[in-house]
């Protein structure tokens, strides 16, 4: 008798597909309400007020020469209008509604990673067997090629940017997994002594100590996580999610060099500038609690 | 009642301690032999001991020799195999979860050889760490924090981070962190055994001052590799060879009758004036005799070397206070001389008994 792998696996999905048809409309409708939410919160603002703001947002947490980045490069990616020599100058590339919506569809899928992430890094440092099961199954989630993983995506959720996040989310979880059960396990064993001996409950002791000891770590995953987030933009964009990787696609299709290479240049500016202001942000936070041989 | 009352104590690290402790108690045979045998290390064999109230009793012993296993089997960070551990009466091995952390947050403290500190918090925050997860308020536990850093001559430090701070003055922030409970018991993991040596010796004083101050005085449970050290702060020892108990006794009694060959090593060479503190070779003062004002009074801890010249300078004894000022005893110049001439009779024994032993290799 014959048995084939690829077909069995066809079947799974058509087995799921039929029987948990509730459960996938329930999750693309939280997924596609977040995704929604954020791209209008992004886009609340007029771009011009909302560059701004970002560079604020990189003053504070990183530094100038971020925030001077942040200023022109999504610049360009809106539109810049002005005046010189009495003549009207426009130069940008006018995606900023693009853009928001790439934002948007990264954010969406960076937070279920955290969301699922942490929480299971955090269980496989405490638990040889779970880490024993999950770290082959993250060595799937990242080896596999990610065009494999779109085509049940698109059967059990349709095309658009709810099968993005979905596939995005698969293949930006595995370091924050990892990253947070090494963070925890890297806690120095005499300062989980020290607080075992004051007395401290399992949640005190996770709370108080691991996590914050372990927070270095975490951030590094979180900044792997947006990155590795944004590098599935692209693809995502194979099966109808909205973005940056929109133009690119249509530039391959048509041969369109211009279009590809706009879009492909907004990827790098919000590349640069996500993991600028992540690494910051870890860098922060680590200030306080790196350092010190204890 | 003691404060700790440890009986027929193993540790075993392996899959079979039944088997182990077996063939270490009926067939005699030594920890190498059991780990060849069964795999299994015996890290603590057959502890049984009583640390009294107040009392400073040190367990010393090289590295691997599992001191530092004991120690832990008191506070259960690492269960015992076999074997109970009472304090004051209460059988801490039966404990549940609940009441270990209680007695852990109320009763007994840990202090530890690397510091053990939490780099996220700050010196007070290290500090106030046992009373905050008992569910002390803010305020108080804060006072009370500060004033403990006080004690270990910290103030103005609470806002620094401890990697700031040197060597010693970690491990202050340590005995803070582990004194801010006022505990009955306090466990001290080669606390010192990290720092120089002068901060070593400065500690070792300041920790026996404070041991006079209190009252009710902790009870310490004091780890150490350090002959010197155990000599110095211990009122008795322990001293510990592959996971067995060699010999428990007082300094005097370690140093004038080792038990076996393995201790009888590790103090031959040791000159007594210089390490047994005058303590233990004071006496009361007698009827009729009163203190001279004129003499200055000597700390209990200090040497017999060092007291030496002040008592035989003196044409009365010496008087011998604690840092609070009380009256502890005089020290006279028989009662030196005595423990000196033991001295060196007890080297030229030694000498003796090496030459002897030459003899017979050479024959």
């Amino acid at each position: 008798m014959e048995f084939s792998i690829g077909g069995a696996f066809e079947a799974l999905i058509q087995w799921l597909q039929d029987n948990f048809t509730p459960f996938f409309d329930g999750v693309t409708a939280v997924i596609s309400t977040t995704t929604q939410g954020l791209e209008d919160l992004l886009l609340f603002l007029p771009d011009s007020l909302m560059v701004l703001l970002l560079a604020a947002l990189a003053w504070g947490v990183a530094s100038r020469g971020v925030a001077l980045f942040t200023l022109i490069g999504m610049g360009l990616l809106g539109e810049i209008e002005f005046m010189l020599f009495g003549l009207e100058f426009t130069i940008g590339m006018g995606y900023w509604e693009t853009t928001m919506q790439t934002l948007a569809l990264i954010l969406t899928a960076s937070l279920f990673s955290l969301l699922v992430g942490i929480p299971v890094g955090i269980w496989a440092a405490k638990s040889e067997t779970v880490d024993t099961i999950v770290r082959p199954i993250l060595d799937f989630m990242q080896t596999m090629p990610p065009f494999v993983y779109l085509i049940p995506a698109v059967v059990l959720f349709g095309l658009g940017t709810v099968p993005g996040v979905i596939a995005t989310f698969i293949f930006a979880t595995p370091p924050c997994v990892r990253l947070t059960n090494l963070g925890i396990r890297q806690v120095s064993e005499e300062a989980v002594e020290a607080a075992q001996s004051f007395g401290s409950t399992p949640t005190q002791m996770l709370f108080k100590v691991e996590l914050p000891m372990a927070l270095p770590t975490i951030m590094a995953g979180v900044n792997q996580t947006v990155m590795l987030a944004l590098s599935m933009v692209v693809i995502a964009a194979l099966i109808g999610a909205s973005g940056l990787g929109q133009p690119v696609v249509e530039g391959l299709q048509q041969l369109r060099i211009a279009k590809g290479f706009e879009g492909g240049l907004g990827i790098v500016i919000l590349a640069i500038f996500l993991d600028r202001i992540t690494q910051a942000a870890g860098e922060k936070v680590g200030g306080t609690a790196a350092g010190g041989n204890a | 009642m003691a404060a700790i009352e440890v009986e027929g104590l193993w540790k075993i690290f392996g899959d079979d301690p039944g088997e182990a402790r077996r063939l270490a108690q009926e067939e005699n045979l030594s920890k190498a032999e059991v780990k060849a045998e069964t795999g299994s290390v015996i890290a603590v064999n057959d502890a049984t001991f009583e640390v009294e109230e107040q009392e400073i009793f040190v367990v010393m012993g090289l590295s691997g020799s599992g001191k530092s296993t004991l120690l832990r089997c008191v506070n259960r960070l690492i269960e015992p195999t076999f074997g109970t551990v009472h304090v004051r009466g209460e059988n801490v091995t039966a404990f549940d979860d609940e009441e270990l952390r209680e007695i852990r947050r109320t009763r007994m403290s840990m202090v530890f050889q690397n510091f053990g500190l939490f780099p996220h918090r700050s010196v007070l925050g290290n500090v106030e760490y046992g009373l905050e997860v008992s569910g002390m308020d803010t305020e108080k536990r804060r006072e009370k924090a500060r004033d403990t850093l006080d004690l270990v001559g910290l103030e103005g430090y609470e806002d620094s981070n401890p990697s700031e701070l040197s060597g010693g003055m970690q491990q202050r922030v340590g005995l803070a962190r582990a004194l801010v409970n006022d505990p009955e018991i306090l466990l001290m993991d080669e606390a010192f055994s990290a720092l120089d040596p002068l901060i070593r010796e400065e500690m070792q004083n300041e920790l026996l001052d404070l041991q006079d101050q209190w009252d009710p005085a902790c009870t310490i449970l004091f780890i150490t590799h350090d002959l010197d050290e155990a000599l110095k702060m211990g009122d008795r020892i322990a001293i510990m060879k592959d996971g067995e108990l060699a010999q428990v006794g007082t300094p005097t009694e370690i140093l004038t009758e080792p038990a076996d060959n393995y201790v009888k090593s590790f103090v031959q060479n040791v000159d007594r004036t210089k390490v047994i503190p005058v303590r233990t070779v004071m006496r009361d003062l007698r009827e009729a005799e009163h203190i001279s004002e004129d003499i200055p009074a000597v700390s209990p801890h200090t040497s017999i070397a060092e007291v030496l010249p002040r008592v035989l300078e003196a044409d009365a004894p010496v008087p011998v206070r604690d840092s609070a000022g009380d009256l502890q005893g005089v020290v006279s110049r028989e009662s030196v001389m005595e423990e000196i001439s033991r001295n060196a009779s007890n080297v030229s024994k030694t000498r003796e008994a090496a030459r002897e032993e030459k003899a017979i290799e050479a024959a």
